[in-house]
């Protein structure tokens, strides 16, 4: 499957509680960030947990977020990110 | 890493599927996972699905890697500019070209630049890029270095003694699906015209999780003045 975001893309992470396991963190849930690269596709993790193949494989992104912008008393500057891993159904288009 | 150990070849990959809101084993799970793993592997042995040989060769292997291997890459990445941009762009098959096999994760490798210092942390469990730097150190797996990588990263680098210069960014890489990730370090001032065996030997595994740099290297590997002096005074 072609991938629904670009490099640069602006998205916002779901904030959703699913039951069961899933590989992204609660920290970034609801929080926008920019995509900094496209991953491959990978058998999804959140079916591989329970002994399932995991297929259609899933489209991975690393979303690099703003530190000030997920912790509001961070302790350091504005540059400062962090990167994180997320598969495509976890993302929504945000805005610019 | 039980688990791992029982599926070299339909599983092979190092994280331990931990939900987030497990606690880590060394610090109160304190559960049947030994005893778990025990039992598995003996009914697998009996079934005829593995064999003893095969789970020891496999511990073996993994317990036999070392950082070592993470130091030939990062040497020759700074001797080699094309084999660096290749690192870059493809960890895993520039990997392969030394022999380093990532098995099914990926290989992704970060770049310290004079304005931006890369650190790796696992959240949500205890990935580590194994096959180039051996088993983690036991406080990668913990709550508090997992929390405080992405909580207050310039704390914990402060804590293992990595003072960055003003204007430098910290980059935090979390682990949290499929890739593997590994700091290629900024060459230490006052290695020109080294070998890249001798290069080789100056990456700890602390610097290639980021934790550390090798602005203090030279001095740390005893060599001579000339070269302590470049290491402080460069960059």
């Amino acid at each position: 499957m072609r991938p629904r975001f670009v490099p640069g893309d602006t998205v916002r992470v779901r904030q959703a509680e699913p039951l069961g396991h899933c590989r992204t963190p609660g920290f970034v849930r609801g929080h926008s960030g920019r995509i900094e690269r496209v991953l491959d596709e990978f058998p999804n993790p959140e079916e591989r947990a329970y002994g399932r193949p995991g297929l259609p494989k899933v489209r991975l992104y690393r979303v690099r977020f703003s530190q000030p912008g997920l912790w509001p008393d961070y302790d350091g500057p504005a540059g400062d990110t962090l990167d994180v891993e997320i598969y495509e159904h976890w993302l929504e288009p945000a805005g610019p | 890493m039980a688990s791992a150990d029982l599926h070299p070849t339909a599983h092979d990959h190092d994280h331990d599927h931990d939900h987030e809101a497990t606690p880590p084993p060394d610090e109160g799970w304190g559960g049947y996972g030994p005893e778990l793993e025990t039992a598995v592997r003996e009914l697998l042995i009996e079934k005829g699905l593995i064999t003893a040989d095969a789970v020891r060769r496999t511990v073996e292997a993994i317990e036999s890697t070392t950082p070592a291997v993470g130091g030939r890459l990062v040497a020759r990445a700074w001797v080699d500019p094309a084999f660096r941009a290749r690192l870059l762009a493809d960890g895993s098959a520039a990997a392969r070209e030394l022999g380093v096999d990532m098995g099914t994760t990926r290989l992704l490798v970060v770049e310290n630049t004079p304005d931006e210092h890369n650190l790796i942390v696992c959240t949500l469990c205890s990935c580590y890029p194994r096959a180039v730097l051996g088993l983690p150190p036991a406080w990668y797996k913990s709550f508090a270095y997992r929390s405080r990588a992405v909580r207050e990263p310039r704390a914990v680098l402060a804590e293992f003694g990595t003072v960055l210069p003003e204007g430098v960014s910290v980059r935090v890489h979390d682990s949290t699906a499929d890739m593997r990730y590994m700091v290629l370090p900024l060459r230490p001032a006052g290695t020109e015209g080294w070998s890249e065996e001798a290069l080789a030997a100056l990456p700890t595994r602390d610097s290639m999780i980021g934790v550390t740099d090798l602005r203090g290297a030279l001095a740390l590997a005893g060599t001579k003045d000339e070269g302590e002096d470049k290491s402080r005074t460069g960059r």
